[in-house]
């Protein structure tokens, strides 16, 4: 089951990485959800994945009874899910943001911060 | 309900000793940040109570700080664990005296800066939570210097990184804007990349905690990938720290928020992802980091020398401060590369002046764009004849950050070159010394035209009474420097147990897992 999901996340990492790349954010925007859950699924898999069976232990035992799933991995995932998913939300408030103040979502016309062809520093007085 | 279940002993799973009242002060400086957040988010419409309040707390945090570092010095590193439950199935935090300096200064630069702010965010920015994002951006800064597990570790990352995005966008202009958008997608990728090689590292070792994964990493070494992961982990963490290729978000934005804002970030930010490299690559995995050693003082030298010489091409004073912090980052590098006792120590001592001297330029700027009537190196002219003191202020500060003696950045520069001659890297031990001189002339011409010049007869009228509250900070600091300059006695010894402890982290494993208890 491992491979298949390996090549799973390495095709969820390629999209993200190709759509990071564009020059639009609404682009990069969802770049970012799927980088999100690449990096879910790469967690999810490298805590092996085994028997679908749920880690609880049963009445008037101190261990499970046989092997269970690693709960481990499904804990980090869940707050990796909550951070990537505010960070989603900041991101894609803050493009709406600079879409209506900048009028523009391409990051090359971005240049407010950075302007072209500012004068070098006086050379002495 | 009667049914009473067999006695199952606890202490193969618990921490049953109750915890000793002085351990406590672990988690304390976190858990008073965000009650303290807390706090000023319920009050956050009485805007006037908010700087006292903040003042106040930042105050207290710089004093659980200091008596941390001094129960740190005198007993060793300390651990509690989160829960009771017995590492490394609980989540541990583990301080040594790497953590505990950096938490200290962290706690100084952030009181400096929330003092600053009282006259320089005004009533709309305190009512958009400038002083509950300082204190969320704080805690997140204390987990990550406190913490001893490594997921915890991207948890904290991930809080300060939120309330810095609150930080940077506070006001909203076009500028700002701009920058917070590539700030916050590149960190984002960045973070992104942290999560992933923690990912893998959870794939090979099956834990997370740093004392765990330091003690099982040496069979591991023959079977699995570890230089590829550590590989991953300084890829990331030098994004973090801004480090030559990849810091490019740094020049792009942090001259656009507030100027306290960027005294903050340029102080606390990027020396957490130093912090975190240090932690990972020399205490976890100090084998791999030797193969890679070549790699980081490449990347260090070239940090340094270009953020220098970006500085020199600079014209706005807040953009040439922000290549003046990337290079400092190079210089910090080149420690981590050359490793041992002398590199690890002038690292972490490059970092800690760093904080304070970076913060202050910033803070230095503000005032001087206060005095002048703004941040052009075009139109700043005649400071020192307006203000004196501050200009013997900020001169000290540009000798501080070039490396001169009696100021704090002399000594780090010391150990670093003598680490490098020691270990036979003379051309980094020369990028060292270059990148100085390059700062100096960076710096010197900042002084020549900004404060020497005569002012010109169309400049702004400036505002010729400095408040205190903007002038007492970087008093402040720039005494720290100077004092740290002229008595580093003190300091010099802590960083060299700091750097021992990292190099042979014995003390920090049995910290974690007392005698017996082996994992």
């Amino acid at each position: 089951m491992e491979p298949v999901f390996s090549l799973l996340t390495g095709i969820f990492l390629t999209i993200a990485i190709y759509l990071m790349m564009s020059k639009f954010i609404i682009r990069m925007l969802m770049g970012v959800v799927i980088l999100g859950n690449a990096v879910n699924l790469l967690i999810f898999t490298s805590g092996r994945i085994m028997r679908e069976v749920p880690p609880v232990i049963g009445p008037g035992l101190d261990v499970p009874a046989g092997p269970v799933a690693n709960p481990l991995p499904q804990a980090l995932i869940l707050t990796a899910i909550v951070i990537s998913f505010s960070f989603f939300a900041f991101l894609l408030v803050l493009s709406w943001r600079a879409y209506s103040t900048l009028g523009t979502d391409n990051t090359d016309e971005m240049r407010v911060a950075e302007p072209d062809g500012t004068p070098l520093p006086p050379l002495g007085y | 309900m009667a049914v009473s279940s067999p006695p199952v002993d606890l202490s193969a799973a618990l921490v049953l000793k109750p915890v000793a009242a002085v351990d406590w002060l672990v988690i304390l400086p976190v858990a008073w940040c965000i009650g303290i957040g807390a706090v000023l988010m319920m009050v956050r419409h009485r805007t006037f109570l908010h700087p006292p309040i903040a003042v106040a707390a930042l105050g207290i945090l710089a004093g659980l700080d200091a008596t941390l570092l001094w129960h740190v010095a005198q007993n060793g590193p300390v651990t509690m664990v989160m829960g009771r439950w017995l590492p490394p199935f609980g989540i541990a935090f583990t301080v040594d005296l790497t953590g505990a300096l950096f938490a200290l200064i962290a706690a100084v630069v952030a009181l400096a800066g929330a003092v600053a702010a009282v006259t320089d965010i005004n009533d709309g920015g305190r009512r958009y939570g400038f002083y509950p994002f300082l204190m969320l951006l704080m805690a997140g800064v204390s987990g990550a210097f406190l913490t001893g597990d490594i997921f915890n570790l991207y948890v904290w990352f991930e809080v300060l990184l939120i309330s810095s995005f609150g930080l940077l966008v506070l006001g909203a202009e076009r500028e700002q804007i701009d920058g917070a958008v590539k700030y916050g997608f590149l960190n984002l990728v960045g973070t992104t990349l942290f999560l992933i090689a923690t990912g893998y590292l959870y794939g090979i070792f099956g834990t997370l905690n740093m004392a765990d994964i330091a003690a099982k990493a040496g069979p591991l070494r023959e079977t699995a990938p570890l230089t590829t992961l550590i590989a991953l982990f300084v890829f990331a963490f030098a994004m973090k720290a801004a480090a030559f290729p990849v810091n490019f978000w740094l020049p792009a934005s942090y001259h656009t928020p507030r100027i306290v804002v960027s005294a903050l970030f340029a102080g606390l930010l990027t020396k957490v992802g130093i912090y975190a490299l240090i932690r990972v690559s020399v205490m976890l995995f100090p084998l791999e980091r030797d193969d890679l050693s070549l790699v980081i003082a490449a990347v260090g030298a070239l940090t340094m020398i270009t953020g220098a010489l970006g500085a020199l091409a600079q014209t706005d004073t807040r953009r040439l401060l922000g290549y003046l912090v990337i290079s400092g980052i190079g210089s910090m590098l080149a420690g981590i590369a050359l490793g041992g006792p002398g590199g690890i120590g002038g690292a972490v001592f490059y970092a800690l002046h760093s904080m304070v001297v970076m913060t202050a330029l910033y803070l230095a700027a503000g005032l001087a764009a206060r005095l002048g009537g703004g941040f052009s190196m075009a139109s700043l002219s005649g400071l020192y004849a307006r203000h004196a003191l501050f200009s013997a202020l900020s001169l000290m500060l540009f000798f501080a950050v070039s490396g001169l003696p009696p100021f704090s950045g002399f000594w780090p520069k010391v150990m670093l070159v003598k680490a490098a001659l020691d270990g036979g890297a003379g051309w980094l031990a020369a990028a060292l010394l270059f990148t100085g001189f390059l700062t100096m002339i960076a710096t010197g011409r900042l002084f020549l035209l900004a404060y020497w010049r005569p002012a010109a007869a169309a400049a702004p009228s400036a505002q010729d009474a400095v408040p205190a509250t903007a002038l007492l900070p970087l008093i402040a600091l720039t005494a720290v420097s100077v004092l740290i300059g002229l008595f580093p006695q003190t300091l010099l010894g802590l960083v060299h147990e700091a750097a021992l402890t990292l190099d042979e982290p014995s003390a920090y494993l049995h910290s974690v897992f007392p005698a017996g208890s082996a994992p």
